[in-house]
This record gives structure tokens, sequence and C-alpha cells, in this order.
């Protein structure tokens, strides 16, 4: 089958379905590519590049639509490439089907079979084809990169001949993929990094990048929603996390917000009147821009100013750093039709009874399939059971009696001995009671590394029985004799075997 | 040709040698003066005795001693490292079998004139140096078997089995009276044969019961009860050398036995009765799995990427590297690695393998330069920092369960935290369980990667890949 990628027509976006490196590997999974002349080179990748991965580069954008079978966007298509769209063919792009229904409708009505990258579920196998935290870690870099551009002072702290530079402070709300994108960025720029998010459990991810968790003093209340997003939150919650924003407004120099709410608008976060407290230069980076923005001064698509304070409200974050956002986007595609080649020659087969595959098609057969039935959650698990308490490392004190009747009895029995026993034997008893003394204290020396030789080496000691042997064998009785022979025969085999591959291990530990 | 005294002095200078032939093994430099002080040591008690005490039959034992010994050395120099854990296994049996030789030859000839106390005494320690002997010997047979997978590694359970053991060790105390008694008539022999076949029952019996994870605590065990097999010969003989040596050699064991024990969390005596998994109470099956998750895979080329990318990668070793002999592909993708600048160090745990430091034994035949071969203790705080690590057919001894999960059959068994890292990548020939028979929720955890295969194939291809 052939994959066609046009020119993203959508005004602004400069972003690509498919990366010469990527076009490659599709290849190999047996399809051909055919690539509009231009549709890579606000990206960075030019008609020869992929001409030079093997990719055929066609004229215009009717005959990609017209030629391909599978046709691979970034966006949705606007109405007139919708009306391209026949029965039989395959298109996979953005859609938010949610926020289009008409387009929905007449793509379904086109009788193709779309899938909507958005839409692939929140499942750990889907991790690979997930665009979405793709795009939102780039996005989350970029308004790092954005922020840098209109704060007029470093992100890291200097002492310098000329006076000391304090570090930037950047509060980060929502430590979603984005979020600790963005983390990540300020951190290594040198900024001093705040965090908050409603979910308590990102609270060790945000703390893993060395980021400071600002935390409620809120009990019982988790924003954890279905499949590792956030929910809204109660009113009582709302009014502290607003004092708390309110509060840091004035302290930090950077805001980026990223707090989003599926299928809502996003929360207003950041009033007017916190902008207004915040010092001159600050700079807010709103990335939930698209969906209303959380600060309510954001213009979305634009930079608008307000008593000083720069607030950023680009809705295409990802576009402006084209050439990674198309690879990565590029790579997210290649992974979907991995799995919906399961030979691999070529041919794609829609399985609905693929969890994956069933989330991410939107419409199929003139049928619209889009919502999909709630998929089996594995985001996170939800609460595996209150958490088993630690395992008691149950150490049953030790009973003092125990001990001490061990004690007791020993004595007893060593007394009991010592009254029956002759002499002789009590000189040999005293001998081997110090030769155990001695061999636990030289073997709790003895290194973890060397418990093998320690075992060969003992082995060959303890054939010191061959001793016992020949004591015997000069007995004048034949079948005496040869017992003992017979044992020397068999200690010296472990005698020498013992040593020798003792040996032979110790030559090999080297440093 | 020499007197007594000259052996009793030789004698002693044996012991010393003995103590430091063990002593050496503290680290690894003195470890090779070590063993040759261990040889010495045994080259002198040997001469001493062959010259002081052996008055006639020269050849026999020159040959004997000779045959023996070629074929020892043959053994060793013969023996994979992978194979360790066999040889020591038949080594460990030889010894019981002289043991059993050497008490039944002092019981028969005409040596001993003791009488009353004296008499009883030496009859016990006739009867004790044969029963530890016969049980050394069959058991460590059983256990040869069982390592060169000549017999299941699985436990043999057998309905009442704790109280076959415990009728066992009655009759060997029975008929050990039995023996006394009629010994003391100038009799005695039918006893102490019976005794012999009860003791060897015993002993097959015994390590039948044990499971293959158990193996590195059997062995150790075998090894103290080698040591205790010439100590109560010793006591028969009078003779001071076997004493020492004997004792050293069983607390070595019984040290050794310890470790390991301590290493799985488990009793000794749980060890001993059998089974893993029955003596505990919950079947392993309990808690299994409910819908553990999915499991990523990989492939080598991507394993290879990984490992290039780390700062801090982990190598883990289980059974299985030692199984598919990867252990020198391993140490060639560590020699690339580190030219690499990436900083690539070895966890032990205690009971990887089937012997104590069988893993140890395999690097060091790899050529892996000791100092970068850590034991758990030394390296489990370390994982959070580590960005890859990599356990090779290890399964029991990664497994989270052991510290999260109470109803486990391996709770509270120290392991090595690899989760904690940054990715783990597991190198398995299929999704089965360990030995333990546990499912291992580290293979569904979020930041590990399965890379199934023969481990020796799949490393040649990730080597290839670096």
């Amino acid at each position: 089958m052939k994959i066609g990628v046009p020119k993203e027509i959508f005004a602004g976006e400069r972003r690509v379905a498919t990366t010469p490196e990527v076009a490659e590997q599709l290849q190999k999974l047996g399809f051909s590519v055919l690539v509009e002349s231009g549709a890579g080179a606000e990206s960075s990748f030019s008609d020869d590049a992929y001409r030079a991965a093997g990719c055929e580069i066609s004229g215009g954008a009717d005959e990609v639509w017209s030629q391909a079978d599978i046709i691979f966007k970034v966006r949705g298509p606007d109405k007139e490439e919708a009306s391209r769209l026949k029965t039989g063919k395959t298109l996979i792009s953005f859609l938010w089907p949610a926020q289009n229904p008409e387009l929905l409708k007449k793509l379904t009505e086109s009788g193709a079979t779309v899938m909507a990258m958005d839409s692939v579920p929140r499942i750990s196998r889907a991790q690979k084809a997930d665009a979405l935290s793709s795009m939102a870690n780039i996005a989350g870099y970029r308004a790092i990169v954005e922020a840098a551009q209109h704060f007029g002072r470093f992100f890291t702290g200097q002492i310098t001949a000329a006076g000391k530079v304090p570090p930037a402070k950047v509060l980060i709300i929502g430590a979603g993929v984005a979020g600790l994108a963005a983390i990540g960025a300020a951190k290594s720029m040198g900024a001093i990094v705040r965090v908050f998010d409603t979910r308590p459990e990102v609270k060790e991810q945000a703390e893993s990048m060395n980021a400071e968790f600002l935390m409620l003093d809120f009990k019982d209340e988790d924003g954890s929603g279905e499949g590792g997003y956030a929910k809204t939150m109660s009113e009582e919650f709302i009014k502290a996390e607003m004092a708390l924003f309110a509060e840091q407004a004035k302290d930090v120099d950077i805001i980026i917000t990223t707090a989003l709410i599926p299928g809502k608008p996003a929360p207003r976060l950041i009033t007017a009147e916190m902008v207004r407290s915040m010092k001159a230069g600050s700079v807010i980076v709103d990335l939930a821009a698209e969906q209303g923005g959380n600060c309510e001064l954001t213009e979305p698509g634009k930079v608008a100013k307000a008593n000083g304070v720069t607030i950023i409200g680009y809705t295409d974050l990802p576009s402006r750093l084209a050439s990674q956002s198309s690879q990565l986007y590029a790579t997210n595609l290649r992974h979907l039709l991995t799995e919906l080649t399961p030979e691999k020659d070529g041919n794609i087969v829609v399985d609905m009874e693929d969890e994956l595959i069933r989330g991410a098609t939107v419409c199929k057969d003139g049928k619209t399939t889009w919502p999909p039935p709630a998929p089996k959650l594995s985001a996170a698990p939800k609460k595996a059971a209150p958490a088993p308490a630690p395992v008691a490392v149950e150490k049953k004190k030790p009973s003092k009696a125990g001990p001490v009747i061990g004690v007791v009895v020993a004595a007893l029995a060593l007394l009991g001995l010592g009254a029956v026993a002759p002499q002789s034997f009590m000189a040999h008893f005293t001998v081997f009671v110090l030769a155990c003394f001695v061999g636990y204290m030289v073997i709790w020396n003895v290194s973890a590394a060397l418990h093998t030789p320690l075992m060969s080496v003992t082995n060959a000691i303890s054939s010191i029985i061959v001793i016992g042997a020949l004591m015997q064998i000069s007995a004048t009785d034949t079948l005496t004799m040869w017992i003992a022979a017979a044992t020397v025969l068999i200690t010296s085999i472990n005698i020498a075997g013992g040593f020798a591959v003792t040996r032979r291990m110790l030559e090999m530990f080297r440093r | 040709m020499i007197n007594a005294g000259i052996v009793t002095v030789s004698y002693i200078a044996a012991m010393v040698l003995f103590i430091l032939a063990l002593g050496g093994l503290s680290n690894h430099e003195t470890a090779r003066r070590g063993n040759w002080y261990g040889i010495t040591g045994m080259a002198i008690a040997l001469f001493a005795t062959v010259l002081g005490v052996v008055t006639r039959n020269h050849v026999v034992l020159m040959v004997a001693l000779l045959i023996g010994g070629s074929i020892g050395i043959v053994l060793a120099r013969r023996v994979k490292m992978t194979q360790m854990p066999e040889l020591v296994a038949i080594l460990h049996s030889l010894v019981g079998l002289a043991a059993v030789a050497v008490g039944y030859v002092s019981f028969m000839g005409p040596t001993a004139h003791f009488v009353g106390a004296e008499m009883t005494i030496h009859d016990i320690e006739t009867y004790l140096g044969i029963l530890i002997g016969a049980v050394t010997f069959s058991g460590s047979v059983i256990a040869f078997g069982k390592l060169s997978g000549r017999i299941s590694g699985s436990p043999l359970a057998l309905p009442g089995r704790h109280w076959l053991n415990l009728l066992l060790l009655l009759g060997a105390i029975w008929f050990g009276r039995e023996f006394v008694l009629q010994s003391a008539a100038g009799a005695g022999i039918a006893p102490l044969m019976i005794m012999t076949v009860i003791a060897l029952l015993f002993g097959i019996h015994m390590v039948m019961a044990i499971g293959g994870a158990d193996m590195p605590v059997v062995i150790s065990m075998l090894n103290s009860y080698s040591g205790w097999a010439a100590s109560a010969t010793g006591f028969m003989l009078g003779n001071d050398l076997l004493i020492v040596t004997g004792a050293l050699v069983g607390s070595s064991g019984a040290i050794l036995s310890y470790i390991m024990c301590r290493a799985m969390n488990r009793k000794f005596l749980s060890v001993i009765a059998g089974g893993f998994g029955t003596g505990g109470g919950t079947p392993a099956a309990a808690g299994a799995d409910e819908d553990q998750g999915e499991v990523v895979p990989v492939d080598a080329q991507e394993t290879a990427e990984l490992l290039l990318n780390a700062k801090e990668v982990m190598i883990i070793p289980g059974y299985g590297m030692a199984v598919a002999q990867a252990q020198h592909t391993v140490f060639e993708i560590t020699k690339a690695l580190r030219a690499k600048g990436v900083n690539v160090r070895f966890g032990i745990h205690p009971v990887a393998g089937r012997m104590p430091g069988h893993m140890n034994v395999l690097l060091a035949e790899a050529k892996v330069p000791y100092d970068i071969v850590f034991e758990m203790d030394e390296i489990n705080e370390d994982f959070p920092d580590v960005d890859v690590s990599m356990v090779i057919g290890a399964n029991d001894i990664v497994n989270p369960s052991a510290l999260t999960d109470p109803n486990s059959p391996i709770a509270g068994m120290p392991v090595l935290e690899c989760w904690k890292g940054k990715v783990s990548i597991v190198l398995k020939r299929s999704m089965a369980t360990g030995y333990a028979g546990v499912q291992n929720p580290l293979f569904f955890e979020e930041n590990t990667r399965m890379l199934f295969g023969d481990a020796k194939a799949t490393l040649d291809e990730v080597l290839k890949a670096l």
C-alpha cells in the first residue's frame, strides 16, 4: 500500500507527518511513501532528503490524496481535504473528535477509515504511539525557551565581579508530561523550580527532577481522574489552591501553567489580580491557551502584556520546534502503523478487537466508532488495594529464656560428659572445641566472592581423613589393606582435585 | 623411620597451615598464597604419616595416591566453571565414603583395647563417624545428580516425610544403643550395617526433598558434614589433626549455610525439612497474577542503545547466565561499554547460582576484574543512580514482592532493588517463574524492558550492535 504525506495547509503549521528517517522504516514494513513536494520544508527536511530515503515526491496535493491508500497528517483535515477522502482510504492524524463533531460526521460519510492520534488509549502498550505525550513534552520544553526569550534576566544565579545575580524562580502548575519537561528545561538552565499539582502521586516524579513540590495541607482529596489525567476539585480545595497561587505570584518570576481537565475548558488559576501582583518583567506561559487558558489575561495565539508582565498564549508551541515535533510525531505514527501491519507486508489490518487500534479508530466503513468503550485502565492501577502493610520484618523478639536454656543444657551435657569421660577423650575434646572457635573466627572474614574457592579448599583439606586410611593400610589383613588403599585412592582424588581447582579459580580472579 | 614426636610436630604444622589457608581467603590478594599453605600443610601431613606410621604396603599406597591424584588433577583441569557445584558435590561424597570406610576398618580391625567408659565413647565415635559419613556420601551423590540434571531439580515431597525423618533418626539412635551393647560383647557388626543403610536413606531423602533454589544451602551443609565426619573419625582414631581440620571445615560449612539461609530469609531447619513454599503455609499461588499488566519487550538493538546512552550500568547475573554460558559475552559487552566511558558494575546476590560464590567464579573465569564485582549489600543503595540495570537469567533475587507482599513465599528475603533504577532490562527465555514459583512484578514495572531469548544469543547480538 502507498502512504501519502501531504503538506500541512493549516496557517502557521510547520510540522510534517513523516521524516526521511521514519520513511525508510515505513518502507521496511512493506509500504511505499509518497510525499508532497515541500511538505517537510518548514521542518528542515528537503525533498532531496526524502528522495534519498526512497520516497516518491509528488507535485501537488491532488496527486497525494488520489494515489495514496493511507494518508498521514498532523492537523485534522479541513473541509476541502475531508472531501478528498474516499471509501477504502485510511487517514491518520490529530482530529479531536469531541471538539469537531461536524468533521467527524463528514469523515464518517466518506466511508474511509479514520484514526485519531489524540484518541490512542492511555495503556502501557500504546505509549510508543502516544503523540499527545510527545507533543506535550515538546510544548513544555518550548514553554521555557519562550519564557527565557521574554524574560530580561538570567535563569541561573551567578556571582560575578559585577555583582550577584539571583536565580530566576519558576512556578510550574501541573506536573504532567509538559510540566515535567518544563521542570527539566528550567532546572537545566539553573532556575529554582517549584511545582504544584492536584495529584499527590506526581510529587515523587517532580522531586525526582529536583523540583520543590508545593503541597496543600488538604486531606483525602486526590485529584487523579481516569487514565492518569486530573479531575475537577472541590470548592474548598480550589480556594486553598488559589490562595497558594496568589502568594506564589508575588514571589516567582515565571509561571508556566499546564492545567487541563479532559473534555472541559481549562481551569482559571491565575486571576488578573495575581498578574497585577507579579513583579514587572515577569513572564507567564499558558500552555492551556487553546482550551481558554489558565490565566485570565491570556490571549490565545498571542503574546499579551499587562502591568509589565508578559503573558504568552501561543497555541502552536510544538510547531515552533517543527523538526523535533515532526520527528517524534512521525515515530509515533510509525509505531501505530506497525501495530496495524502485523504481517509486515505493507497491508494494514484494522483489528477492532485490539484495544489500541480500537481506541484510535474514530470511523470505519461509514460508521462512527467514537467514543470507544472505556479502556481497561492500566496507566496507574486504581489504588491496588490499600497498600500492603510494609512487610512486617517480623523479628520475633528472641525470647530471653531460649539462649539461657540452651546454655544451661549445654553446660549440663558437658559436665555429664566430663564426669564419665576418660582424660584422653577430654584432651581431644578440648582441641575440638578450640578448633571450632578458630574456624568460626577465620571463616567470618572470608570475602563473599571467594565462597566457592573456600568450599573447594575446605573440601581438599577435609580429605585429611586420608591419615585414617594410612594408619590402617599397614595391616596384615588383606581385606583391611585393600579397603584402606581404596580409601587412600578416593581421598587423594579429593586432595589433588580440590587444591587444583581452587588454584585454577584463584588464578582467574584478577583486578 | 621417624618417631611419633616428629609426626605430632608435623601435624601441628599442618594444622597451623590449614588455618592460614582459610584465613588467606579473606581477600583476593592473599587467597593464592593461602592455597599454597593448604597444599604445603597437606603434603607435610602426608609425608609425616607415610614415613612415621605406615610400616608396610608402601607400593600399594603409592599407586593409590598416584592414581587418585591424577584423577583429581584431570577432573580439576577439565571441569567447566559452570559445573563447579557438581564437582564440589561429588568431592564431598568422596570424603563421606572415606569416613565410612575408615570407620568400618577401624571397627573390624584389632586396634582397640579399650575398656569401660573409654570403650563406650570409642564405639560412639565410630558409630557417629560412619553415620555422618554415610549421610554425607548419599546426600552428596543426590546433590550431584540434581545439579548435573541427572535427577529432577524439583523437591520430592513424600507424604509424611517429617515423620519419616523422625523415624529414621530414632532408628539410628536405637541401633546406636544396640551397637554399643553388642560391641562390648565383641559383636555389633549387624546394627552398624543397619544404621549405615538408614543413614544412606536419610541422606538421599533429605536432599531429594530440597528444591533447586536451595542448593547453595545444601552444598554448604554437605561441606559442613564432610568436616564433621572427618572430625568424628579423628576422635575415633585419637588423631588431633583430623579433629582440628574436621572442625575447621565443619564450622566453615556451617557458617556458609547460615549466610545462605540469611540471604534467602529462610530458617535452616525449614530448608532442610525441604520443599520450597510448602513449609510456609501459604501456597505460591496465593495473590498470583491478577492481570499484572503488560510487559514491554525490546530487541537487541534497542538494548544496545539503552546501554550506550547510560552512564551507570549494573549487571545482575543469575543462574540463567551460567546455563547459557554467557559470561564471556557479558564481559565483552562490559569491556565495550567501559571503553566508551560507561561505568559498568556487577551486583551479586548471595544465593545467585547454585553454590555460594558461584557467580563470582564465573565472572572471574570470564576475566571480569573483581573490583567491579560487588555484593548485594555494597550496591543496593546505589540503584537510584543507576541508568540501566541488566538482569541476566535471574528472577527471584530481583523480585520486589519479597519486600512488598507479605504473603509471598519469598517475603522478607533481601533482593537487589533494581526497579529503583531508571531502566531495567531483563533477559529471560520466557515469562516462566523462577525456582520459588512466584510471579515477578518487576517484569510489569513501567521502567522494565524484557529481552526474550537465550541469554548467550541475545547478548551476542547486543554486542554486535555495540
